[in-house]
């Protein structure tokens, strides 16, 4: 398991601080006064559960969840491994929900007015609940990268939007997975407000020759690890 | 015990609508018939500019303050069907509203009973992590008790607290939620993991 480590996390290394300036919208955004502590009560040890809707197998097949009956255009990829809580206990039947932008680096949002085309199949959203061992499995197109206003000639690399509950609201993860060998990876304020290399490597889906299925999609492997309490799991389909 | 090396997070940015809300997961409770409260506010930034990209999500008990989760463990009766969690967009003033019922007291720490409340999250551009609040109701006595108000520094504990108005004969709870600057919403940190940063 890639994942595994016998190493205790440190904080400062994980979590991005709130203000940094290379990223421009955290200046009016970041708190300026200290969090404060708190120690988790029962408030915090729990959280919904599988799913705020229905989920179907359609879902997490973002080639034709357009429903148009044409796929996506794109390199097709399988992006797929495992949700753990931090005590390496796997988080079943939670939600995994994804976004990103097509082939082409545009995504469907009428605040993305970036000069690439829309592909009329591809939605660029997807969801799937993990399995009862932690697993999750989709079927995308590699998004492009695409340019930003954060500062002259910005890109941002190549990356999948992630969102996943965990077992308790404690371990809610918003996230990004990025893609190995990207060169605009050193360039990127968002993913260098993660303080150290070791974390940040952690966002990098690795290449799997194993996932790859033949003469049809490239695989990658993507692990999340979430924070908080041993797992709950509810009965799949249970809860919501 | 194994210890895992946490995935960091990453921000939302400004395109996650049509996947986290494209359903519009607004309403709290399961049956919107059954909502008796609003909770409604604005959300703002350090220039006292309205957020109009931002996500709210909330997390509760039902009335008899029971969460519907298998941590909860004890033999409450509950509200049947009641999931606690919901989660809205801000929309181009910044607003963001909730319809639902107002939670029980739920149990703390050491035997303690906290009052009343919602845990409140936050995700929006320019935020590279969530922000962690909680939304009390103004004038609960058991507010004054309250084991996590009380680490709260007493002049900034009335950012925490939804102020009670009507409105057509709703009951409504006004909950702004201020990012940065004067009257700064208290933000905690769940578990110490960001050390307070």
């Amino acid at each position: 398991m890639s994942v595994i480590a016998a190493i205790e996390d440190d904080p400062d290394e994980v979590f991005p601080p709130y203000l940094y300036e290379a990223y421009r919208s955290t200046l009016a955004r970041a708190p300026s006064q200290p969090l404060v502590d708190l120690i988790p009560t029962l408030s915090e040890i729990t959280g919904p559960g599988p799913a705020v809707s229905a989920v179907t197998p359609q879902d997490a097949d973002l080639t034709t969840n357009s429903g148009t009956g044409h796929p996506a255009i794109g390199e097709r990829m399988i992006v797929t491994g495992r949700v753990l809580g931090s005590g390496g206990d796997a988080v079943g039947h939670t939600l995994v929900e994804v976004w990103q932008a097509n082939a082409a680096g545009r995504y469907i949002h009428r605040d993305d007015q970036h000069h690439a085309p829309l592909d009329p199949n591809f939605l660029g959203i997807g969801r799937c609940l993990t399995d009862g061992n932690g697993w999750y499995r989709l079927l995308t197109i590699r998004p492009g990268p695409y340019p930003w206003r954060n500062h002259p000639n910005a890109w941002r690399p190549a990356h999948i939007h992630f969102s996943v509950f965990g077992p308790s609201i404690q371990s809610r993860l918003v996230t990004q997975m990025y893609f190995p060998g990207d060169p605009l990876h050193a360039l990127d304020p968002i993913f260098n407000a993660i303080p150290s290399a070791a974390a940040r490597s952690r966002l990098i889906a690795e290449y799997d020759h194993d996932i790859t299925e033949e003469e049809w999609a490239l695989g990658y492997r993507f692990d999340i690890v979430v924070d908080g309490p041993a797992a709950t799991p509810f009965d799949n389909g249970h809860g919501l | 015990m194994t210890h895992l090396r946490l995935t960091p997070p990453q921000t939302v940015g400004p395109f996650f609508h049509d996947c986290l809300l494209g359903r519009g997961a607004r309403v709290v409770v399961s049956q919107p018939a059954e909502a008796t409260i609003r909770i409604e506010g604005t959300l703002v930034d350090g220039a006292g500019q309205s957020v109009d990209d931002a996500m709210v999500e909330v997390w509760q008990a039902d009335s008899h303050g029971r969460y519907h989760h298998p941590a909860d463990t004890r033999d409450v009766p509950d509200d049947n069907g009641f999931i606690g969690y919901g989660r809205a967009a801000t929309d181009e003033a910044g607003r963001f509203w909730f319809s639902t019922v107002k939670p029980g007291p739920v149990p703390g720490p050491d035997g303690r009973t906290q009052a009343p409340h919602l845990v409140v999250q936050v995700f929006a551009r320019g935020l590279l992590d969530v922000l962690t609040t909680r939304l009390y109701f103004a004038g609960e006595v058991a507010n004054d008790e309250d084991p996590v108000l009380q680490t709260v520094p007493r002049e900034r504990r009335d950012t925490l607290l939804a102020q009670e108005s009507h409105d057509d004969g709703e009951v409504v709870y006004r909950f702004d939620i201020v990012l940065q600057g004067e009257h700064e919403t208290v933000f905690f940190d769940v578990g110490g993991r960001r050390r307070g940063r």
